[in-house]
């Protein structure tokens, strides 16, 4: 049966007014072949590797989006965390930077958008390569454009480590200070349960566990949903959630044939569709537009939860109907930065930090591109940490926290991050919150959530 | 090898407002490529016009990227929106 002008023009439509674009195809490349008790060793090697495939990849993107006609907006490479790689390799926090800068300077030469993987999983314990890394990291990331870094501090299987978590107060707001408005901060994100093949920055690495390579995409249509939802208003709930979930399914289709075709083209494994719908900052590219659409008067106001969580559930819905190789986070991104919508809701007091960390818990991927004063004490940054991925281990789903304490900066400052990170008000935090706790360190055990074999 | 047999079918789609000479001038340009028109049709909807045309691109003698790029010309020329996709994608998205 041949298409008909109508289901070219839903597709054509979704493109030209709605912002569908393929977010992200990121490939994960392994380099855990790559280590060597030498340093020039292991960045030669990893240099070669990335700006090869670097630029395969986008020669390849830049044919499938002219074969498609959907633009591939980012163009990214995910590697092996960078703490495994440093393992042979003398404990000296220079070490872990020079690192740092060899993935960097790969990914510019490769023009690759962002190379994610400068992290470590500590959920359980710290090595002293991973302890390292995390204290490289204010120099690492405020040296580096398109690095991006994560740490997995908490799992449903080891709880939370308490004592990583207890230093990254430290080292953000060391970051913050390093970079203009804290941007710095905006390139690390620390998570509970991280998905090792998510192809979304800041949290995109390329896990122990996966091959070689593996190709993995992220799709996105905050717009497309929003518009559907708004050409519904008598539906009722049931209903709505039944289009938003077809909507979801024509998405995750054209992202799993983009994937498909790019691997193949590549010569390497298809590894993941990942459904979250991303905010950007254009008008009506938001996920919190969706929530006022659906019937919310805004963003944060009672009623926003229950709007999220069947807005998260129709997408999981129609996602997993369309493509057996759902991954990532497959969540729903609520950053407060990049989304227009919740940046508004911020400015005018309906979305505050408590309601944030509430919307988490029903969607992923946690409290995300969030400005706070950059005098917030680093025992209140650990502890807003510990609440959000406490969250992701009591409920075995990932959460993450991605927080821009801004030097300088009062509650209700605007700060502009520039570009598609968006801008976003200073949000009220208290100064004192849970000291002693933070200080005691040690471990939050697994919970009995965990205890299912 | 009767996949090399199978055409290529991509879908070119013309938004904006109708006027007289939208058919000669793609078809031209598609006939200056050696590609095969296989359906052409029209509708307004939601306020557009909307055209799409079938092409086989099998035996073309110029790369998508340039097809692409001679659309560009004649969408820029006419103040016109034209799209250029392989059909795949409309199946893909739209059939279960």
């Amino acid at each position: 049966m041949p298409v008909s002008v109508e289901e070219v023009f839903e597709t054509v439509k979704m493109t030209l007014d709605h912002h569908f674009d393929i977010r992200t195809v990121t490939l994960g490349i392994n380099l855990k072949d790559c280590m060597d008790r030498t340093l020039t060793g292991l960045t030669e090697r990893i240099y070669r590797r990335i700006l090869e495939k670097g630029r395969l990849l986008n020669k390849c993107a830049n044919s499938i989006e002219h074969k498609y006609g959907i633009p591939i907006t980012n163009r990214r490479i995910a590697v092996t965390p960078a703490a495994l790689l440093l393992e042979p390799l003398p404990r000296r926090i220079d070490t872990a930077v020079r690192l740092a800068k060899a993935l960097d300077a790969a990914a510019k030469k490769a023009n690759i958008d962002f190379i994610g993987g400068f992290g470590a999983m500590v959920q359980k314990g710290m090595t002293a390569a991973d302890e390292k890394l995390i204290e490289a990291i204010p120099q690492a990331l405020s040296k580096t454009n398109r690095l991006c870094g994560f740490l997995n501090l908490a799992s449903t299987a080891a709880g939370i480590n308490m004592n990583a978590v207890e230093k990254f107060g430290h080292t953000l707001i060391q970051l913050a200070h390093l970079t203009k408005n804290g941007i710095g901060c905006a390139k690390v994100a620390v998570f509970a349960n991280v998905p090792e093949d998510n192809p979304f920055m800041a949290g995109a690495h390329h896990g122990i566990g996966e091959p070689d390579f593996s190709l993995n995409v992220g799709i996105s249509g905050p717009g497309v949903v929003r518009d559907v939802v708004s050409q519904n208003p008598d539906a009722d709930l049931t209903q709505l959630s039944e289009v938003i979930k077809r909507t979801v399914f024509k998405i995750t289709r054209a992202g799993e044939l983009i994937g498909r075709e790019m691997a193949q083209l590549m010569k390497v494994d298809f590894g993941i569709v990942d459904i979250s719908l991303a905010s950007t900052t254009s008008a009506h590219d938001s996920v919190a537009e969706i929530i006022e659409a659906m019937g919310v008067k805004q963003m944060g106001l009672p009623g926003s939860t229950a709007a999220l969580a069947m807005l998260m559930d129709a997408v999981k819905k129609g996602g997993a109907m369309a493509s057996g190789n759902i991954g990532g986070l497959s969540g729903t991104f609520i950053p407060v930065s990049e989304d227009a919508a919740m940046s508004r809701a911020v400015k005018d007091g309906t979305l505050n930090l408590q309601k944030l960390e509430a919307l988490t818990s029903v969607c992923s991927v946690g409290m995300d591109m969030f400005a706070v004063p950059g005098d917030t004490p680093p025992d209140v940054l650990s502890a807003i940490i510990a609440d959000e991925l406490s969250i992701g281990v009591i409920n075995n789903k990932t959460t993450g926290v991605r927080v821009i304490p801004v030097p300088g900066k009062k509650p209700g400052d605007i700060v502009s991050f520039g570009g598609l990170l968006g801008s976003a008000p200073v949000m009220e935090v208290p100064k004192i919150a849970a000291k002693k706790f933070i200080q005691r360190k040690g471990r939050i055990p697994s919970p009995i959530q965990a205890m299912r074999n | 090898m009767a996949k090399k047999n199978k055409p290529q079918v991509c879908i070119i789609t013309v938004t904006g407002a109708d006027r007289v000479g939208i058919i000669a001038k793609l078809a031209t340009a598609m006939a200056k490529a050696n590609i095969n028109i296989l359906d052409v049709n029209q509708k307004i909807m939601e306020d557009y016009f909307v055209m799409t045309m079938a092409v086989d691109i099998t035996k073309a003698t110029i790369n998508t990227e340039k097809i692409k790029k001679s659309l560009d010309k004649i969408a820029e020329e006419m103040s016109l929106n034209i799209a250029f996709q392989d059909e795949n994608i409309f199946k893909a998205m739209h059939r279960v």
